[in-house]
């Protein structure tokens, strides 16, 4: 990561297997750079104050919130959002269970649940209730009260045995 | 932008992080797991003029255990603790509790250092190692200095740490045999921080009675609230249920120093904390029996 005159930085940043080099304000949120900069605006913002989880992205394999990490400390990692675990013609199987378990329905904190639920099922593929709300307990949603979230989850980890 | 700009530094030693704080004073700000400082950056409560980043200082990061009990660097992130079998074996109230900050997206981030540092009367690890008689190694260009978790927090996101000095590492004792530990907390959600919180520590002595008693709340005052009356209390004596009752009675009375806010009044939160200080006696005790080693 090189410094240059008016305090921009150099990054170099993997995300969803793609090598992006940018120059950014070290005061850049991650979540800012990914929608911003990279044009993924896959990554939801809600709070932007760590309480909503929206904006969860994968880094290095680990959930984490992008609007409280700055761009520059993604430097050298790598990070995975909404658009890098599956696409339209083919979903992830979190992703197709949550369309057929009905676990959204505005979509607003899907993205970020997505995420958060991806890398916990590869940790824990089988896990209880409990568990599951315990890993969504860092994502707000206002829409579906959390039962088909839940639903979804445990098809998601149905399918991926 | 969110937050306000600053200049950024991002030191790979210790030595060149000391530098930068030296350097710097009062203007610099330490970064370390950023979950309590960036959401204040994000709002422009916090404006640090100069940003020192941690996260690219690997000896900062490790869990290792020894006679003197478990040692755990700054930058060690809260998962990290979580899924340490070393944090189970030698500090297992530590790492029980680890489950219970906050979520996992943040125990991804987040620190142990940079809990301790932060001082917010209401976490979990400043309390826990007041509880544990943990003590910290701070260094500065000027050396070292290992101070007790007793005398490490002055008040509200104050602490002994002078503006060039980092927090290194904790160093959590074992507790002796016969020796039982509890945290109770009551949170409006679980993993939000806790309306209150008791901890107690108790060490036996051969015949079944209170040798060593440690109690300490959260969320009640502006640091991690020792109830040193109340704990010497149980002291010397069998630990009975009446001993639990007035010892938890003393502490919620007349040791905390809670206030009212949305969430609760002063009045519950001190009856909270004398039937979460009795449940944590209970607890500890409970354990303290069991454990004979």
């Amino acid at each position: 990561m090189e410094s240059t005159a008016q305090n921009l930085f150099e990054l170099a940043v993997t995300v969803n297997g793609t090598r992006y080099e940018r120059t950014v304000e070290p005061r850049m949120l991650l979540s800012d750079f990914l929608r911003h900069e990279l044009d993924l605006t896959g990554t939801h913002v809600g709070c932007e104050h760590g309480v909503c989880g929206a904006c969860s992205v994968l880094m290095d394999g680990r959930p984490v919130r992008s609007c409280l990490m700055f761009a520059v400390q993604a430097n050298g990692h790598e990070i995975t959002t909404v658009e890098g675990l599956g696409t339209i013609d083919n979903l992830h199987p979190v992703q197709k269970s949550f369309q057929e378990a009905h676990g959204l329905q505005c979509g607003f904190c899907t993205p970020g649940i997505l995420t958060t639920v991806v890398a916990f099922l590869e940790e824990n593929p089988d896990p209880s209730e409990e568990e599951i709300r315990e890993a969504i307990s860092g994502n707000l949603c206002r829409c579906t009260g959390y039962q088909h979230i839940v639903d979804a989850v445990q098809l998601a980890a149905e399918k991926m045995k | 932008m969110k937050p306000a700009p600053f200049e950024y530094h991002a030191p790979t030693t210790v030595e060149q992080a000391l530098s930068l704080l030296a350097e710097h004073g009062y203007d610099a700000k330490i970064l370390a797991g950023g979950q309590s400082l960036i959401p204040m950056m994000n709002f422009r409560l916090a404006q640090p003029a100069v940003l020192v980043d941690m996260n690219n200082i690997p000896d900062l990061a490790f869990i290792k255990a020894g006679d003197d009990g478990l040692r755990i660097g700054a930058m060690t992130r809260h998962y990290q603790v979580e899924t340490s079998d070393l944090a189970a074996e030698h500090a297992p109230l530590i790492h029980a509790t680890m489950p219970k900050i906050a979520y996992p997206q943040v125990r991804s981030r987040g620190t142990f250092g940079g809990s301790i540092s932060h001082a917010d009367p209401a976490a979990e690890l400043p309390t826990l190692t007041f509880a544990l008689d943990a003590k910290f190694r701070l260094v500065s260009l000027r050396g070292e200095r290992w101070i007790p978790a007793r005398e490490f927090f002055f008040g509200l996101f104050t602490t002994a740490l002078e503006p060039d000095e980092i927090l290194a590492e904790a160093s959590i004792p074992p507790l002796p045999p016969h020796s039982g530990w509890s945290l109770q907390e009551v949170a409006r959600r679980p993993h939000d921080f806790a309306l209150v919180g008791a901890a107690a520590v108790l060490t036996l002595d051969a015949n079944g009675r209170c040798e060593d008693a440690r109690l300490v709340f959260l969320s009640v005052g502006d640091r991690p609230m020792f109830a040193e009356r109340a704990s010497d209390l149980l002291k010397g004596q069998e630990v009975t249920p009446e001993a639990i009752r007035a010892a938890a009675e003393l502490a919620s009375t007349e040791e905390i120093d809670p206030s009212s806010d949305i969430h609760a009044s002063v009045d519950f939160r001190r009856h909270l904390a004398n039937v979460l200080c009795r449940r944590a006696i209970e607890q500890a005790l409970e354990r303290a029996k069991e454990n004979k080693e």
